[in-house]
């Protein structure tokens, strides 16, 4: 009927409703509890594909391969961001909705709180005995030396004030009672939560906007500085200025692995990666000697430097056709499995007359399988191993074009060792050397180093939303917990109980409780049966016996 | 670092399985109470009939006229509104030997879980395994915690069921030999966020099963009221329908603020483990997922026309991606979590 009578009313006004009028319907749609409902599962509905489909932010590898195997549909998808989930147009549009919902529905709220900040507790209804809990307690008549009623409310509001209620006694009047309210913490509790989340959301937001992060991989005795040019890969927040980079450095000097010996099911599985470095705040500052391992990343001012990966780096020198050295030192290789076989690849496009190049892999434990084809037993270095295959020609690297350092295209080369040739590919074993076929050089494997990958990350969002989230938790507790309710108490003559007006002239008199709960309040019972306890020993009944 | 006792892990592994066994002997209890709750039901207001028909007849009053409404729609005397224990709950025989099976099941479970710790001497959730074993124990310990001051034994069978799958899943699916931990797992945020997590998932677990049952008996509700058929005579021993709404809700809410620090402190760990607080990594979207679920079923608590079975719907879609998360999200989908898998 009612929603009848509304749609009606809307139907008749809505020519005089106006462009203004269109905005402020659409303004308490938007902010009404429904629309929030609806936003906040739409919300978690699209966060969903986000985890079926690879993500740029995520893995952008993994997206091209995607795209690769799936070219119609990969395209497709493409088209409707479902690679970019978090930042696509749609979701962003669904939680800046929400949060747009939320706004326009805390100040409305807010403003209401704080009135009812400043609001006395409600006025005393007539029956008590229609609220869901609710007794009574016998008081002694006035002239068998019971208290007046003012001092009884007097006191009961004593009592209340104490429970945390806060109190308005109305001690005149026939009918004398206190009325008290108490948690209206729930309501901040529940401002405090809402608008937390706001906090959240701009936190991230500044975070995006003026951090970056980078990866560097360091090998054992290499340092890196925090500088644009020393990071292997870089990404910015859109604001990021490289005035904000500090220029601190830190060095590798030790890196050190243990793994389980003792386990027969987990022989050989990593129980401890633990890096020593050496770190200067700024240059020239005081060096520092720091320990960098997985969960404890070393941090210096507002950035953090991770531990996120390790490998070997078998030092090679490579000497040309002309007997130069074309290229000495550490390679790194990119674990394959949990025995650290490696994949190497190395680049000389300093060789004279012709360019070298080798793919291979580094074995730490070498041992020839049934196959013949040698692998790695056990990820420490105790029969480490070089097996590589051996190009000439030209690497490619002149046209400037980017490339993949991991990775070496041998379409413009002449494969000089392998498997498949006389030659056969090239096996060294630690401290040993190789002449390449047809006087292209040599190879030796002259020593072991570790290597570090690092992820450098600056974030100045994330001291706000900590903070941000703390509160909001925090709200959300309070709001949660803290029960809101109203008591009255009073004190009426007996006769006159329950709305008869009349007084049955005895001056026999009882004290009247109730209580409401407002929103969820399973202790209501509780409090209604500790209150009874309260006011029976302030004042001991006479029970007496009727006739 | 201590190494590890193989000989207490193998023994730890043997009491796991005899706890199964027990769970799998308690579910069958509870079942039975149930099947055979329309007999109890029937002798018990056969009883009480004739003690109300001698009373009246001594005092001269009316015929008793059976409250049908009342009974039919919850156990009559069996069940109370507020799920406390009433004085007629103790003649479900079957009930009594199901919780103290469960009880033992509980005792050797712990025994297990606890000598799975010593082993490894480290926090015994480190792996698939473990978080199946542990969380289950949390379940059962947290359904058998809220027995001794609530009748909730008619969740008895679904509780049961589901550690012993747990159990069941862990051993013949994940059987992981006791380990130390891989160094990403070697934070103190692993006792504080996992055991939260799988607390939080407990808890979860039980409001779960009240939303399904606050469905079921909402449905029979009405047909009862409409004059239809009790096709569903168990049910006498659930509370109402309101009565199941409330306690869930009570229930999420204390799970829900544990959610929420969970979520919360994995983006802590992920901070010092990864180098950021949150990065949409599988895990991390399906966490989310189950806490904006969870927070709309708190919403629509308070939402006009969204109390009652669909606010159910919403605590149980929120449950369905709980167990999303722990089992299709960490065994099929890759992410940085997928360690912690197997
Ligand atoms: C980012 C989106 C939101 C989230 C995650 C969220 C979450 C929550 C949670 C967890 C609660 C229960 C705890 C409490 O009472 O404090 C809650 C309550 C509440 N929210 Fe939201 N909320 C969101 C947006 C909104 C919006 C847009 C509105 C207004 C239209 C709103 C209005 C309310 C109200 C009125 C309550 C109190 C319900 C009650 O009295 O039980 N919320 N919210």
């Amino acid at each position: 009927m009612v929603e009848k009578n509304a749609a009606k009313n809307a139907d008749v006004s809505v020519p005089a409703l106006g462009p203004l009028g269109m905005l402020r319907w659409a303004w308490t749609q938007l902010t009404s509890m429904r629309t929030a409902l609806f936003l906040l599962l739409l919300l978690a509905v699209a966060a969903v594909p986000g985890s079926l489909f690879p993500q740029r932010s995520v893995n952008p590898e993994q997206v091209n391969q995607y795209l690769a195997n799936n070219p119609g549909a990969g395209e497709w998808l493409d088209r409707f961001q479902l690679f970019d989930v978090y930042s696509s147009v749609w979701f962003s549009a669904i939680y800046l909705l929400l949060f747009i919902s939320l706004i326009g529905c805390v100040i409305p709220r807010a403003r209401k709180h704080a009135k009812a900040l400043r609001t006395p507790p409600p006025r005393t209804p007539a029956r008590l005995s229609r609220l869901p809990e609710h007794g009574t307690v016998p008081l002694p008549a006035e002239h068998d030396g019971g208290p007046s009623g003012a001092a009884v409310v007097q006191r009961a509001a004593e009592l209340l004030r104490k429970r945390g209620y806060r109190v308005e006694a109305r001690p005149e009047g026939p009918a004398p009672s206190v009325a008290a309210e108490r948690g209206y913490l729930r309501e901040i509790g529940n401002l405090v939560f809402h608008v937390s989340l706001i906090g959240v959301l701009g936190s991230v937001a500044v975070g995006g906007m003026f951090g970056y992060g980078g990866q560097r991989l360091l090998v054992e005795g290499e340092s890196f500085v925090n500088t644009l040019v020393s990071y292997d890969s870089f990404s910015p927040g859109t604001n990021f200025s490289e005035e904000s980079l500090v220029p601190f450095s830190i060095r590798l000097d030790r890196f050190e692995v243990e793994f389980d010996r003792e386990s027969k099911t987990h022989f050989g599985q990593p129980i401890d990666f633990t890096a020593s470095v050496t770190t200067t705040d700024t240059p020239g500052a005081e060096a520092q000697q720091k320990q960098l391992k997985v969960n404890h990343p070393v941090r210096i001012g507002g950035t953090a430097v991770y531990l996120v990966g390790n490998g070997y780096a078998p030092v090679v020198t490579v000497r040309d056709g002309n007997g130069d050295i074309a290229f000495q030192g550490p390679v790194i290789g990119v674990p394959q499995d949990a025995a650290y076989t490696s994949l190497v690849v190395i680049k000389v496009p300093d060789a004279r007359p012709d360019q070298l190049g080798f793919v291979g892999f580094f074995l730490p434990t070498a041992v020839i399988g049934e196959d013949g084809v040698s692998f790695s037993a056990d990820p420490s270095a105790t029969i480490p191993q070089l097996n590589l295959n051996s190009y000439y020609g030209d690497l490619g690297l002149d046209a400037g074009d980017p490339q993949n350092v991991y990775v070496l295209d041998p379409s413009t080369l002449t494969e000089l060792n392998s498997r498949n040739l006389d030659a056969g590919g090239i096996v060294l074993d630690a401290g040993t050397s190789y002449d390449l076929p047809e006087g292209k050089g040599s190879v030796s494997f002259d020593g072991l180093k570790r290597y570090v990958a690092l992820d450098i990350r600056h974030d100045p969002g994330k001291v706000p939303v900590a903070v941000f989230s703390a509160l909001a938790l925090m709200g959300l507790g309070i709001s949660l917990f803290v029960p809101r309710r109203r008591a009255w108490i009073k004190v009426v003559e007996a006769g006159a109980r329950s709305g008869g007006t009349q007084s049955d002239g005895t001056g026999e008199r009882i004290i009247e409780y109730g209580l409401l709960a407002r929103g969820e309040d399973p202790r209501l019972v509780a409090e209604a049966a500790e209150l009874r306890t309260l006011l029976e020993r302030e004042w001991p009944g006479m029970v007496r016996e009727r006739v | 670092m201590p190494s590890i006792n193989e000989q207490l892990g193998a023994y730890s592994d043997l009491f796991m399985l005899l706890a199964a066994f027990a769970y799998a002997v308690g579910f069958i209890a509870f079942a039975w109470d149930l099947a055979k709750s329309n007999s109890t039901i029937r002798e018990l207001e056969a009883g009480l009939l004739e003690a109300e028909a001698r009373q009246l007849a001594a005092v001269g009053g009316p015929a008793p006229v059976k409250n049908a409404g009342r009974t039919a729609a919850s156990g009559g005397a069996l069940v109370s509104e507020s799920m406390d224990y009433v004085k007629d709950s103790g003649k479900r025989k079957a009930a009594r030997v199901a919780v103290s099976v469960a009880w033992i099941g509980v005792g050797i479970h712990a025994v297990a879980v606890v000598s799975r710790a010593l082993a490894a001497a480290r926090v015994p959730w480190g792996n698939m395994y473990e978080f199946l074993t542990t969380g289950a124990l949390i379940v059962a310990l947290v359904f058998m915690a809220a027995l001794l001051r609530k009748d909730l034994r008619f969740m008895g069978t679904f509780v049961m069921l589901l550690v012993t799958i747990m159990l069941c899943a862990a051993t013949m699916g994940f059987p992981t030999p006791v380990a130390h931990l891989v160094p990403a797992l070697q934070s103190p945020w692993l006792v504080i966020h996992v055991s939260i997590a799988v607390l939080a998932s407990a808890l979860f677990t039980i409001t779960f099963a009240m939303g399904v049952l606050q469905l079921l008996q909402d449905g029979r509700q009405k047909r009862l009221a409409a004059g239809g058929q009790d096709r569903l005579a168990f049910m006498r021993l659930v509370p109402s329908a309101v009565a199941l709404e409330n306690a869930a809700y009570r229930v999420n809410t204390v799970a829900f603020v544990m959610w929420t620090f969970t979520v919360m402190a994995g983006a802590v760990w992920a901070e010092a483990a990864w180098g950021r607080y949150w990065g949409w990594d599988t895990k991390e979207v399906w966490s989310f997922v189950i806490w904006v679920v969870y927070a709309g079923y708190l919403h629509a608590r308070a939402t006009r026309g969204w109390t009652g079975a669909r606010s159910a719907w919403l605590s149980i879609i929120g449950y369905l991606c709980i167990i999303f998360n722990f089992t299709v999200v960490n065994l099929y989908f890759n992410g940085l979590h997928s360690y912690a898998g197997v």
